[in-house]
């Protein structure tokens, strides 16, 4: 294994830049599978059928707790990678921790958000309109959860094994999925619950 | 439905009986032979576990031909029903299944997987590598791809098949007019398989931009491994499409969503068009690869360079771009404005140009060249004019207006088949023939492959040409019987008959394969058809590292040139060399995702959620896991080359 000590420990090895680089092609195709998320909710979202539209059901309280919680999230866990480029395992691990943290807090506050919908008779089955906003909602909050479970994994193998090239590849690696997740969001934000509220 | 119930087949006919027996019988010969000659281990250290793209290759080729053959019981049968008037032969939910089936597996795990053989093959041999980007997800690519092509085709023993044809519409592919768990077979098949696909077209992606050999620069790229990657791109732009649409199929069926529906809100068309942006780049997905290795056949055969090398890049590139903007040419007749028809036809008839350019190219290629007819050869020779006439069916169809005339037709059927048989097939069958001493080490027998040849393209004549006419005339498709009054009885007794030979042509092929490894010479030296492209510069077959020194290229033919102009390709000395170490994890992983997706069929949840904890299970044990490879010593390097016959430099 060749290390380049030139650049930065996550793209220090062929493999290394490898990763990275077929990562942003993965989050292409991630791009793609949002797109047709969001092209299918635009296609459905005023056939509403007997259930309610969604000005009807959108709170921006928890909503804007959850921008906050995630956008804030994004913001730490640059920080994260900034103290990573810098070799500062300590650092890198609590801005990690706050990350996950704050993912968990909007998880939290996602899952309150989906069980009042389902009390006002906004359920997965009501109609077309609900179908794919619990289907948009959740497929991005699964992503969340993957990544909660991902990053935890690369919390303690760096706690245990160190800044290596390896766990520094994993670790920026997760930092463009969960940015990735991130911009998601705001595209969420704008377009499913600022545009549904007018 | 009883929870028992949902496991008996809804249309159980003396076939299929036959076929559990034969499935059974098959499993029990091949248990007992691996058993008997203690080919366990063999098995699973040297392929379930491999890494190797070649390996992996080989055993895409192996799936690709076993759903080749399953395909095409179903087209006989198809065939045998319609080749007389009233025929008894099948009922028509038998029929509905057939069809279904045929168009699935004939696309996604015949042609696809035989793409992919090809790809995993020869690409990094092409570009002068010494395996993927990513070889361990190339494994779990394959895995996932065939236990998504098993799952879907265990469906007609257990619960049945998918009857909503191949493109699943709704409503008719919903809970109310299908309610057996055939179209659940096919919702998550096609996922774990499209999974599958979209890991490769990532993997295939970052290989052909990282991995080339030095100076091997993109229009020094051989015309196969353009193509390659202009498909991966096409991949990684269109699956994820299908991956959502198939999850909503998905949840329509299993969680009662509204999606597809057409009370509450739901919208048929939505599937119909998320399906085929899909679906029509997933035609070029295949069409392209096998224009590339069209052009690897033909420049060899006719020992000159490809014609227009710049232009057959810039058509694949604009066919590419091209695919996604031509869906709507699906449905025509489904009553969208006459504009948004005139724009789709007009996208769809721009696309024969590129098309012509490419056919142009490999005439004048053939032009003046000194051609060899050897099978291959033969099969791209037969490519262009059959090609042409699909293609040129292909453009009236484009014409919106008249689509309403040809609109579900057996005037449609035959063009399709006109330009994937021909197209996709002829091309897979001639480079399986041509990269098959790269792969194993000796040659078909040429003369069983001619054979081979003529009759696949006399049957193939027979059967589709006759098609064209009943269509013009009205024959519909997808409908299981017609009435002697039609007058479609002797036109499609024709199409039996070519049937038949297309059936001769496949055993013929699997005769030849037989009769090649007994009695063809296991020496052939390692450029047997007298090749142009770096896969040729390493010995037959290839070993583990590919090449004991990365070559360095100079021009676009960069075998034939140090060849024929002395440049050296292979400088320095030996270096020890890095390889990947080969896992179990891909092969337990998709196994488990078997589990989940049968669990998912059937509604069988607790099963579904210990299978979806056990695939996550897998990826954290892979995240914890250190695994740095091994490296190949210069002295095995040196020996391995001395037991090649010589060292390579």
């Amino acid at each position: 294994m060749k290390i380049d000590h030139s650049q930065p420990l996550e793209y220090s090895t062929e493999q290394n830049r490898l990763n990275i680089l077929g990562f942003w092609i993965f989050l292409g195709a991630e791009i793609m599978l949002f797109a047709t998320l969001f092209a299918s909710y635009f296609t459905l979202v005023d056939r509403t059928g007997n259930g309610p539209a969604g000005a009807r059901i959108f709170e921006i309280t928890p909503v804007l707790a959850e921008t906050f919680l995630l956008l804030t999230s994004s913001f730490v866990i640059g920080l994260g990678i900034h103290a990573m480029r810098l070799g500062n395992k300590k650092a890198m691990l609590t801005f990690f921790v706050i990350t996950l943290l704050l993912g968990l807090g909007f998880l939290g506050f996602e899952i309150t958000e989906f069980i009042t919908y389902y009390h006002e008779g906004a359920t997965l089955q009501t109609s077309a309109f609900t179908s794919v906003l619990f289907t948009t909602l959740g497929t991005h909050g699964a992503h969340v959860t993957l990544g909660l479970f991902w990053g935890t994994f690369i919390v303690l193998q760096v706690k245990k094994r160190g800044l290596t090239p390896e766990t520094a590849n994993k670790s920026f690696i997760f930092s463009l999925y969960w940015h990735f997740l991130d911009i998601v969001w705001i595209f969420i934000f704008t377009f499913i619950y600022m545009k549904g509220m007018t | 439905m009883g929870f028992f119930t949902r496991f008996l087949i809804p249309n159980p006919s003396p076939v299929i009986y036959t076929s559990m027996v034969a499935i059974g019988v098959t499993i029990l010969l091949i248990v007992f032979g691996l058993t008997h000659f203690k080919k366990w281990f063999y098995l699973w250290s040297g392929w379930l576990t491999t890494v190797d793209h070649k390996r992996i290759g080989i055993m895409y080729l192996i799936a690709a031909l076993l759903m080749l053959f399953r395909g095409g019981v179903d087209a006989v049968m198809m065939r045998a029903q319609l080749a007389v008037p009233d025929n008894k032969l099948l009922d028509s939910q038998h029929y509905n299944e057939i069809f279904s089936t045929h168009g699935v597996v004939m696309i996604l795990f015949m042609a696809m997987p035989y793409i992919m053989a090809l790809m995993n093959f020869v690409v990094p041999l092409q570009i002068g590598a010494r395996d993927v980007a990513f070889p361990r997800l190339n494994a779990i690519s394959f895995w996932l791809f065939f236990m998504g092509a098993m799952l879907f085709n265990i469906s007609f023993v257990i619960g049945g098949s998918p009857d909503a044809g191949w493109s699943s519409y709704f409503p008719l592919a919903g809970n109310e007019f299908s309610p057996h768990v055939g179209t659940n077979y096919y919702m998550i098949a096609i996922q774990i398989a499209g999974i599958g696909t979209l890991m490769t077209g990532i993997n295939f992606l970052t290989t052909i931009l990282k991995m080339r050999a030095p100076g091997m620069t993109f229009m020094r790229l051989p015309m196969f491994t353009w193509s390659s990657l202009v498909t991966s791109v096409i991949i990684i732009f269109a699956f994820p499409v299908l991956t959502v649409a198939l999850i909503m199929g998905t949840m329509d069926r299993l969680f009662a969503t509204k999606f597809f529906t057409i009370t509450d809100g739901g919208m048929d068309m939505l599937w119909a068009n998320l399906f085929w942006v899909w679906g029509h780049p997933e035609v070029y997905i295949l069409i392209l690869p096998a224009f590339g290795l069209f052009s690897e056949i033909i420049p060899t055969f006719s020992r000159r360079n490809l014609y227009g090398y710049r232009s057959m890049v810039a058509s694949m590139v604009f066919i590419s771009i091209y695919s996604f903007f031509v869906w709507t040419h699906h449905f025509f007749t489904m009553g969208q404005a006459a504009y948004v028809n005139s724009i789709f036809s007009i996208t769809t008839m721009v696309i024969a140009i590129p098309t012509g350019i490419k056919i142009f190219n490999w005439l004048l290629t053939m032009w003046r060249g000194r051609i060899r007819f050897t099978v291959p050869m033969l099969y791209s020779i037969g490519f262009i004019p059959l090609f042409t006439i699909g293609g040129v069916t292909g453009v009236m169809l484009a014409m919106s207006a008249a689509d309403y005339q040809y609109h579900n037709t057996m005037f449609l059927v035959a063009h399709f088949h006109n330009v994937i048989i021909p197209g996709v097939v002829f091309a897979v069958l001639g480079a399986a023939t041509y990269y098959w001493p790269k792969m194993f080490g000796f040659m078909l027998n040429e003369r069983l492959g001619k054979w081979a040849f003529w009759f696949l393209t006399i049957g193939f004549c027979l059967a589709f040409f006759p098609m064209y006419i009943t269509g013009l005339d009205g024959q519909a498709r997808r409908i299981y019987t017609y009435s002697e009054s039609t007058g479609f009885g002797p036109w499609n007794m024709v199409t039996f008959i070519g049937t038949v030979l297309m059936a001769i042509s496949f055993f013929l092929i699997v005769y030849t394969v037989y009769y090649s490894i007994r009695h063809a010479p296991k020496d052939v030296g390692q450029d047997p058809w007298d090749a142009r492209s770096l896969e040729w510069a390493t010995h037959n077959p290839v070993p583990e590292y590919n090449f004991a020194i990365i070559p360095q290229v100079n021009s676009r033919e960069a075998f034939w040139d140090a060849k024929y102009k002395g440049v050296e390709l292979f400088k320095g000395d030996y270096e020890k060399i890095h390889m990947p170490n080969n896992s179990g994890s891909p092969f337990i992983m998709s196994c488990i995702f078997f589990v989940f997706g049968f669990a998912l069929i059937f509604s069988i949840w607790f099963l579904a959620i210990i299978g979806l904890i056990g695939i996550f299970t897998c990826m954290a044990l892979r995240s914890f896991e250190i695994d740095h490879g091994h490296y190949i010593s210069v002295e095995e390097i040196k020996e391995t080359e001395a037991k090649y016959g010589g060292v390579n430099k």
